[in-house]
């Protein structure tokens, strides 16, 4: 057993850490504060090749492992989390579906673009009237000779007013689709150029100020034939299959929000005096700093093990669901414990942790909601619930495979 | 074009904490870095290769772990690397560094260009890449901030200098040794690639037998001419704030300059 990290490892967390601090923490607290999204910077992660980072160099990727997207996202989410959220949707939910499910001429088409940062993607799922809810979605696509047409909305879309391209699940059976039997849902490859897709922002959010959020609207959206990822009425599972590459993105960059609440709350609590001593001398005060660390290290250790697996070429969703629900939850309690350890100070956007608290508190509802999670957790204890092997797995990370040209 | 990059792995000063009892730096625990000024070095030596052609060999002195410091420039793209390490080179001072370092830069064989920081933020001497310069009998351009041009055929080199009472533009022929200030570039991050690179070369590890005609006596503590006595924090200086007022900002300024000149600090 082997739980520590390589050389290129941690490498490859130097790098992306020098890129954070130096490419967004010097401007996220006026983009917070302004709600104003700034491209440069997915263009940049996108030049340095981190939108690509655990995708195959013959697909236009870096040709890491699946632990490095998980470093990677730790240690930008540890400067904010707009930054780690496109790479949930357009690495996590997107691209590793594709690397998944799509075939080689999709792969060319679609994959290497997006994983060279060339074209930003997205995922859509959720609804205006439906998130936990999945077969609630309204979404439709019916057959019109060679193409499938499109009518619905999304909702609560990271980088919708962005991305170029989009994953996007609809019922293409409605026979199905009133019995609610997801096997009659299909997911569909949607370029923002296809006729009939308009998309917007939301404003107003808690959190993720600095990030874009939006809906996608359908109206008769001609989507090709070729465009369909999969097999028709297996969008369901590939709309789950995506979870587990986005929920393994956001655990990961939980990790890194946990981080920096420690590292803020450790650095004011050995600066700061009261009672004239340093703050930090306080037992209450060390008692949230412990609790930290040991969120962080449970956290970091249950996203390598899921990471772990995904390299391995071994099913993870259940591994990936759990790191997601307690990681967010750590990543809430330990923001919320570092403003209250920062006193008034917390409560101001003096200091970066109001904003950690704000940014923390979506992905409690996110892809999977805590209480969903806990639910999928209980299922699998009691045996009501088992993963059944898929017609598509996600590739085993083989570091010879990843790193061919062609 | 044969371009070395002589660096240096640092303790990272942002991270260094003094010991208020003793006034001493706690080095424990301080992460090493690549001394940022060799970055500036590296990426200009980048630049070079990427302009002309050729590799960039990067070369260090230090302890075994003074290796990451060389893996990092290979993950920014450098060719290759060679780590000079060995207990005789304990203790060098500037002079003797220079001259370790120049021995293996002659058995590096043909080279153009070599470039260093402006000097080391832990030691401060900036004089390891003159020194360089020196032993080798080439010349010595230093606080280079611009290289204006450079003619691989004619071998001719224009470069602007950063110095304190301006800038200078000079010329001068290849081979030359460049010391770089931090204004001359902005370093790349390294690559996925290049880290790939970097954590599968074997970096080879050059000791005093391994610098043909090697002086001994001129290695090390031994043949280091300066030695260390005592490290020690300046005493705290010891002053007063005054308070300059006036009704406005103007007649502040002018009370400020007068009292300036007066005090002779302008």
């Amino acid at each position: 057993m082997d739980l520590g990290l390589t050389e290129e490892h941690q490498m490859v967390r130097k790098m992306v850490r020098e890129f954070a601090e130096k490419e967004i923490a010097p401007k996220i607290k006026e983009l917070d504060r302004k709600h104003e999204y700034d491209r440069a910077i997915l263009s940049k992660l996108g030049q340095q090749g981190i939108l690509g980072i655990c995708i195959p160099v013959r697909y236009g990727g870096a040709g890491m492992d699946y632990i490095s997207l998980a470093i990677a996202c730790e240690e930008l989410e540890r400067i904010d989390t707009s930054a780690r959220v496109a790479m949930s949707v357009h690495v996590g939910l997107n691209s590793l579906s594709l690397l998944q499910w799509a075939t080689e001429e999709q792969r060319l088409k679609y994959l290497v673009p997006q994983a060279s940062g060339q074209k930003i993607a997205t995922y859509g799922l959720t609804e205006p009237n439906a998130g936990s809810d999945v077969a609630g979605i309204q979404t439709t696509a019916r057959k019109e000779g060679d193409h499938w047409i499109l009518n619905g909305e999304k909702m609560w879309i990271s980088l919708a007013d962005v991305a170029d391209n989009f994953l996007l699940i609809a019922w293409s059976d409605m026979e199905k689709k009133r019995k609610r039997d997801h096997s009659g849902m299909s997911a569909f490859i949607v370029e923002r150029g296809f006729s009939g897709i308009t998309t917007g922002s939301i404003h107003g959010k808690l959190g993720v100020r600095a990030g874009n959020t939006g809906s996608i609207t359908l109206t008769e959206c001609i989507v090709p034939e070729a465009n369909l990822l999969g097999q028709e009425g297996e969008g369901f599972k590939i709309a789950m299959s995506a979870l587990d590459g986005g929920r393994y993105t956001v655990a990961a960059g939980a990790v890194g929000l946990i981080q920096a609440s420690l590292d803020a709350s450790v650095r004011y609590a050995n600066d700061r005096q009261s009672f004239g001593v340093a703050i930090g001398k306080h037992q209450l005060v060390q008692q949230m700093i412990a609790k930290m660390v040991a969120r962080l290290d449970a956290g970091r250790l249950l996203v390598y093990q899921a990471g772990w697996l995904k390299n391995e070429g071994r099913r993870n969703t259940r591994e990936t669901g759990l790191a997601k629900w307690v990681n967010c939850d750590a990543a809430f309690e330990s923001a919320n414990d570092a403003v209250e350890i920062h006193g008034a100070y917390g409560y101001s956007d003096e200091y970066d942790v109001e904003r950690y608290l704000r940014n923390s508190r979506g992905a409690v509802i996110y892809e999977g909601s805590r209480e969903i999670h806990q639910l999928m957790q209980a299922s699998y204890a009691l045996g009501y619930r088992q993963d059944k092997p898929l017609r598509c797995e996600l590739p085993k990370y083989d570091p010879v495979e990843w790193q061919k040209e062609s | 074009m044969n371009i070395i990059v002589c660096i240096k792995q640092v303790p990272d000063t942002t991270e260094v904490k003094i010991n208020p009892e003793t006034g001493t730096l706690i080095r424990e625990g301080v992460p090493s870095i690549v001394n940022p000024f060799d970055m500036y070095a590296i990426e200009e030596g980048l630049r070079l290769k990427e302009q002309f052609g050729g590799k960039v060999t990067v070369v260090s002195m230090g302890p075994p772990q003074a290796k990451e410091a060389l893996k990092e420039a290979v993950a920014m793209g450098a060719d290759e690397a060679v780590l000079l390490s060995d207990r005789a080179f304990a203790g060098s001072d500037t002079w003797a560094t220079a001259y370790t370092l120049s021995q293996a830069i002659r058995k590096l064989g043909q080279f153009d260009v070599i470039l260093c920081g402006k000097q080391a933020i832990d030691g401060d001497t900036g004089q390891v890449g003159p020194g360089i310069a020196r032993q080798l009998g080439i010349t010595q351009l230093t606080y280079v901030f611009k290289i204006l041009k450079l003619d691989p055929q004619s071998r001719a080199l224009v470069v602007e200098r950063l110095l304190e009472e301006g800038r200078e533009v000079v010329e001068a022929q290849l081979p030359a040794l460049l010391t770089v200030v931090k204004d001359i570039n902005q370093p790349r991050y390294p690559t996925f690639l290049g880290i790939r690179r970097a954590t599968k070369l074997d970096i080879p590890v050059w000791g005093a037998a391994d610098l043909p005609e090697t002086d001994a006596g001129k290695l090390g503590l031994k043949g280091s001419p300066t030695q260390v006595v005592k490290v020690f924090s300046p005493p705290k200086r010891e002053g007063t704030v005054v308070l300059i007022q006036a009704e406005t900002v103007d007649e502040a300024a002018a009370a400020l300059a007068d009292r300036l000149l007066a005090e002779k600090v302008i």
